[in-house]
């Protein structure tokens, strides 16, 4: 019923939530997909540590990467000139700090997995190294929707960051997340759990809406 | 022209075993070369070290001419179950020219080419990745043939193939060395190796053991370990 009668003010606080994760996703994506198949077929000193490094920053808590983005971007902060503190794309980069490496790390094993298939082929056309990244990268395109979609279940589920550097301001940066948790401390339990209920269908709909594109394409295409 | 290959003292070895223990020989332009032997023998590794996948533990692989990139462009290798990239057959036959640096306005008219030598032109727009077990040998063999290299080499082509399927492959196979490219093969199955094979090289247990002509091979094989094969893999002989 709550829902139902949803006002412009829950509307926007939705479209907000959507705007800032996707975008999170998408920039996170951009980095994270060259950043682990690099770290895949690449042969460099150190590369079995940062291969642990990156599996640890998955579990990156949010509130952490929240009081780092915090510092860097507050007035006296080395990025405090950007004037980006609690503002929609402050959000946007602590969110992609978040996911970035819980996608490069999965994209990192996949990429791996296939380069054992792929290795032989490509090295008999002389696709050696780092050349063959991008190759591989396309090449796994469906399994990647699923590390994707492991980001973007992260970047809308969490609070900590959002709410640190975005400072839950009603009307500029206020997202589902953090208007649950208001709404929870305030005592309105009602509005908290429907908005809960609208975030976990939004989640679905989106992992839905994924999944069937990608199987019609694995169909496709093999 | 980058052969002959000469082999100078080559071994393998990994994780503490012997593989291929040391061999010479020299593979020429001409004749087909069949590698013969059981599974196990390392008809596989030798192929590969050959065609540079592998590095030798010791020995020396010395193609006639010494530029790195003239070697690599010349040679092709198909696999037993060769890796299909998840694109189009003609995007396949186009990626592997493309990688091997063939001018892009070449290489339209290349890859139809080999994707109709191998009779697979009505399929060039199809999926790779959901062609037959024949078809994808077939298209592994396009690649190789739009590369138009000196030496092919091919790892137990149709070991896991139909009958059907085999002869399509072996067609192909007979059109390259008409072609005048250079069959390096090896296989388990002996009927391929004669229909196919000019002369055989016979691996046991990573020694080579025997090098004759094929006819030679399957009459009167020099070597005990040659002769027990033969009749091993024929009991109606």
């Amino acid at each position: 019923m709550l829902i139902a009668k949803a006002d412009t003010a829950l509307v926007s606080i939705i479209a907000l939530s959507l705007k800032v994760s996707l975008s999170a996703v998408f920039f996170a994506t951009l980095l994270a997909l060259p950043l682990g198949a690099a770290i895949a077929v690449g042969r460099f000193p150190g590369r079995k540590a940062i291969v642990v490094l990156l599996n640890a920053l998955m579990g990156l808590p949010p509130v952490v990467v929240g009081l780092v983005v915090y510092l860097l971007l507050s007035r006296a902060g080395p990025l405090g000139d950007l004037g980006l503190l609690f503002t929609p794309p402050a959000m946007v980069v602590a969110q992609t700090l978040l996911i970035l490496p819980i996608i490069a790390a999965l994209a990192r094993q996949a990429v791996e997995d296939a380069w054992i298939e792929y290795r032989e082929q490509l090295r008999s056309f002389g696709v050696t190294g780092l050349a063959a990244a991008p190759t591989l990268l396309w090449d796994i395109r469906y399994s990647l929707v699923t590390a994707i979609l492991a980001g973007l279940g992260r970047a809308s589920a969490e609070v900590g960051a959002v709410m640190i550097v975005g400072g839950n301001i009603d009307g500029v940066t206020r997202v589902m997340t953090t208007t649950i948790a208001l709404e929870t401390s305030k005592g309105d339990l009602p509005l908290a759990l429907s908005l809960g209920i609208v975030l976990i269908l939004l989640v679905l709909l989106l992992n839905a809406a994924a999944f069937v594109v990608k199987e019609a394409a694995q169909r496709r295409y093999g | 022209m980058i052969l002959p290959l000469k082999l100078e003292g080559l071994s393998y070895s990994a994780a503490g075993r012997e593989i291929i223990s040391p061999l010479s020989l020299s593979i020429e332009a001409g004749p087909s070369t069949v590698i013969l032997g059981a599974n196990g023998a390392g008809k596989s590794v030798l192929m590969r070290l050959m065609h540079g996948l592998l590095e030798p533990s010791s020995g020396r692989i010395l193609w006639s001419q010494g530029n790195e990139r003239a070697i690599r462009r010349l040679q092709a290798m198909v696999f037993q179950r060769p890796v299909m990239l998840r694109r189009s057959a003609r995007d396949n036959v186009l990626f592997a020219l493309r990688a091997a640096g063939v001018e892009t306005t070449a290489c339209g008219e290349r890859a139809d080419d080999a994707l109709r030598e191998v009779g697979l032109a009505h399929l060039a727009s199809n999926p790779a990745r959901v062609l037959s077990g024949g078809e994808q040998q077939r298209l592994a063999l396009a690649r190789a043939w739009a590369l138009h290299p000196e030496v092919l080499f091919l790892d137990e082509p149709t070991a896991s193939l139909d009958p059907g399927a085999t002869r399509e492959i072996e067609a192909v196979i007979k059109a390259f060395d008409a072609a005048g490219t250079k069959i390096v093969m090896a296989t388990h199955n002996l009927g391929q190796a004669r229909r196919l094979g000019d002369e055989v090289l016979f691996l046991h247990h990573g020694r080579l053991v025997e090098r004759s002509p094929v006819e030679t091979f399957f009459k009167q094989p020099a070597s005990a370990e040659a002769a027990a094969f033969i009749k091993g893999e024929l009991p109606w002989a």
